[in-house]
């Protein structure tokens, strides 16, 4: 029997999958058990009313999926008085992620959280900082520390910041995130991307540009978080393309501790369950008595980058 | 930005949705003209509980160069709870049909459903209006039955291109409907036409409700007119989706709901929506 508990800081997940936020909601309980969940993410969330996003929202690409909601928001109100209720009715882990346009409404925010049935907060740090003329703040390393302090001084929950993929300093940022109070990384958010639709000319997506997700980006942010989990010392979870167990077991190699799925959840409802059965019997396969062992078991120690040719 | 979500949505709650998973298989797959095609499936519950309106969130094969990512979201045609089958009546136009239509008799896929708030039937009601276009109709067929089979009686106007793409009329024709054809070929379609279809209809006072699928021109005509002379009445409507079950919110659009615009998933809080509330696409 497979142990499948991991560690993320002060919390103890029943098993390392959960979903990734805004691929989650009530209505997937129709078809997935949530208990089964090593922890549950919300869709962001966010202080003040939003609609989000012109349509088209989404475009369907070659094993990826490009889209610009724009996290529509009934506001932090409505998310207190009906989801919250729904959510404390399962016993894994709730986690809430937020988004707020500047640092002090972040941790603002934040501070608003400590309510029964919210084990965590998962920081959307990916989102646009009015400060920085609409740069995310999870793209450099100082903005990230500004965000992330404020939001550690604002609350006693577990923290978890997700980091964006759109940044050519992922290692120094996720250093400034465990530096500024982070108990666990999140790798990571969309890619930046555009399609065209050659027939009619027009961008495939109403706001033009969106976040690329699902298989096609894998490797990517494989390499993310392998670079994130050398980088610091806190629990990163690997977000990006996982659709299956050896998806999540390349992921948790590459050092992640646990993982969320996003979407493959959209193409196959009970994909999560799939893959915490799946890591179950990978680690049964091969003689691994835990999955937390799995973390880092990549064989890289006769290896090294080498920064002038890894690096285009 | 988009107009503001609708935190006042009566609809059901996920705790009272039933859809499921499931594997079906093919039973019957056959062209019904040039371009539309007849699925016929075996399906494990809850997939033959469906209601009149309600969807499936259907797994597309590939097919050759046809790589379909998402799932395709399509309105019931039928529903058979003694027989455990569920039905799709489908246009081939893209990547996920053309995929969908390689399956054979005998082939399994998976089907996510039943999906979303179907069509509802007032009691007050006597008579109704549905009204389609194109694959339109695959969707207001269940309802015409719904409604024969409580007894209130139906006039069916189907809007095509021409004879060739009129559809299942005898599955309209078998609940007791009356039938009116009007064709783009002959320009009897036109909204004037239709219009003046209605109005008889109408006089005839065999106009208890108005439901449309197909066409937001006649959308708007029914609703134009429901508006004139007090018609209620429902709209099914489409758009592109992922997830099918509420969680992307890429299917949203904006209706008028009393003196606002908000917007709404066509996936949860519809597919099936009030026709005075719906906004032109």
């Amino acid at each position: 029997m497979v142990d499948l508990r991991v560690t993320v800081g002060s919390l103890t997940l029943d098993n390392p999958v959960m979903p990734a936020s805004g691929t989650f909601a009530d209505g997937l309980a129709q078809i997935v058990p949530f208990d089964r969940l090593g922890a549950m993410v919300t869709k962001t969330i966010t202080a003040e009313l939003r609609g989000g996003n012109p349509t088209p929202r989404v475009a369907e690409l070659d094993q990826a999926m490009l889209n610009s909601i724009g996290i529509p928001s009934n506001g932090v109100a409505y998310f207190v008085q009906k989801s919250l209720p729904f959510y404390r009715r399962f016993k894994s882990p709730l986690v809430v992620s937020i988004s707020a346009p500047s640092a002090d409404a972040f941790a603002e925010l934040a501070a608003r959280m400590e309510l029964p049935g919210i084990a965590a907060i998962e920081a959307n740090i990916s989102c646009p900082n009015i400060e920085e003329s609409g740069k995310a703040f999870a793209m450099n390393p100082r903005s990230t520390d500004a965000a992330v302090q404020k939001i550690r001084n604002a609350t006693r929950l577990p923290l978890w910041v997700k980091l964006t993929p759109n940044t050519s300093e992922v290692a120094a940022v996720a250093r400034a995130a465990e530096n500024a109070g982070a108990d666990a990384l999140v790798v990571a958010n969309t890619i930046l991307a555009m399609s065209i639709d050659i027939e009619t000319f027009k961008p495939r997506l109403g706001s033009i540009m969106g976040g690329l997700s699902g298989p096609a980006i894998k490797p990517i942010v494989v390499r993310m978080t392998y670079q994130c989990a050398k980088a610091v010392s806190i629990p990163v979870i690997g977000c990006g393309g996982i659709s299956t167990a050896e998806d999540a077991v390349e992921y948790m190699m590459a050092g992640a501790t646990a993982v969320q799925v996003g979407t493959a959840t959209f193409l196959r409802p009970s994909a999560m369950i799939d893959v915490i059965d799946g890591l179950a019997a990978f680690c049964d396969r091969k003689g691994i008595a835990r999955a937390a062992d799995l973390t880092g078991l990549v064989r890289d120690a006769e290896m090294a980058v080498d920064d002038l040719e890894a690096v285009p | 930005m988009e107009a503001l979500l609708d935190t006042r949505s009566h609809v059901p709650s996920a705790s009272q949705r039933t859809a499921d998973d499931v594997t079906a298989r093919v039973v019957a797959h056959q062209w019904v003209n040039a371009e539309y095609k007849h699925l016929v499936l075996d399906a494990p519950e809850p997939a033959p509980l469906a209601q009149a309106g309600q969807f499936f969130h259907l797994e597309c094969p590939q097919a050759g160069e046809d790589r379909p990512f998402f799932r395709r979201p399509m309105s019931v045609y039928k529903a058979d709870p003694g027989k455990g089958q569920v039905e799709f009546l489908y246009k081939v136009t893209g990547a996920g049909t053309r995929g969908l239509a390689t399956l054979r008799v005998g082939d399994t896929m998976r089907i996510l459903g039943p999906l979303g708030v179907g069509f509802t039937l007032d009691e007050s009601w006597k008579n109704i209006v549905v009204l389609g276009r194109g694959v339109g109709l695959a969707t207001l067929a269940p309802l015409a039955e719904m409604a024969a089979a409580n007894g209130v009686g139906v006039t069916a106007i189907f809007s095509a291109r021409g004879p060739e793409q009129v559809m299942s009329t005898e599955r309209f024709a078998k609940t007791g409907a009356r039938i009116e054809i009007v064709l783009d070929s002959d320009g009897s379609s036109a909204v004037e036409n239709v219009e003046r279809l209605l109005r008889r209809i109408a006089r005839e006072g065999k106009t208890g409700a108005f439901f449309t699928c197909g066409s937001d021109r006649l959308m708007l005509l029914m609703q134009r007119l429901g508006r004139e002379l007090g018609i209620r009445g429902e709209v099914a409507l489409e758009q592109q989706m992922a997830c099918g079950i509420g969680m992307c919110f890429c299917c949203v659009r904006n209706f008028r709901s009393g003196n606002e615009v908000v917007s709404r998933r066509v996936c949860w809080d519809g597919p099936v929506f009030r026709l005075d509330e719906a906004m032109s696409w």
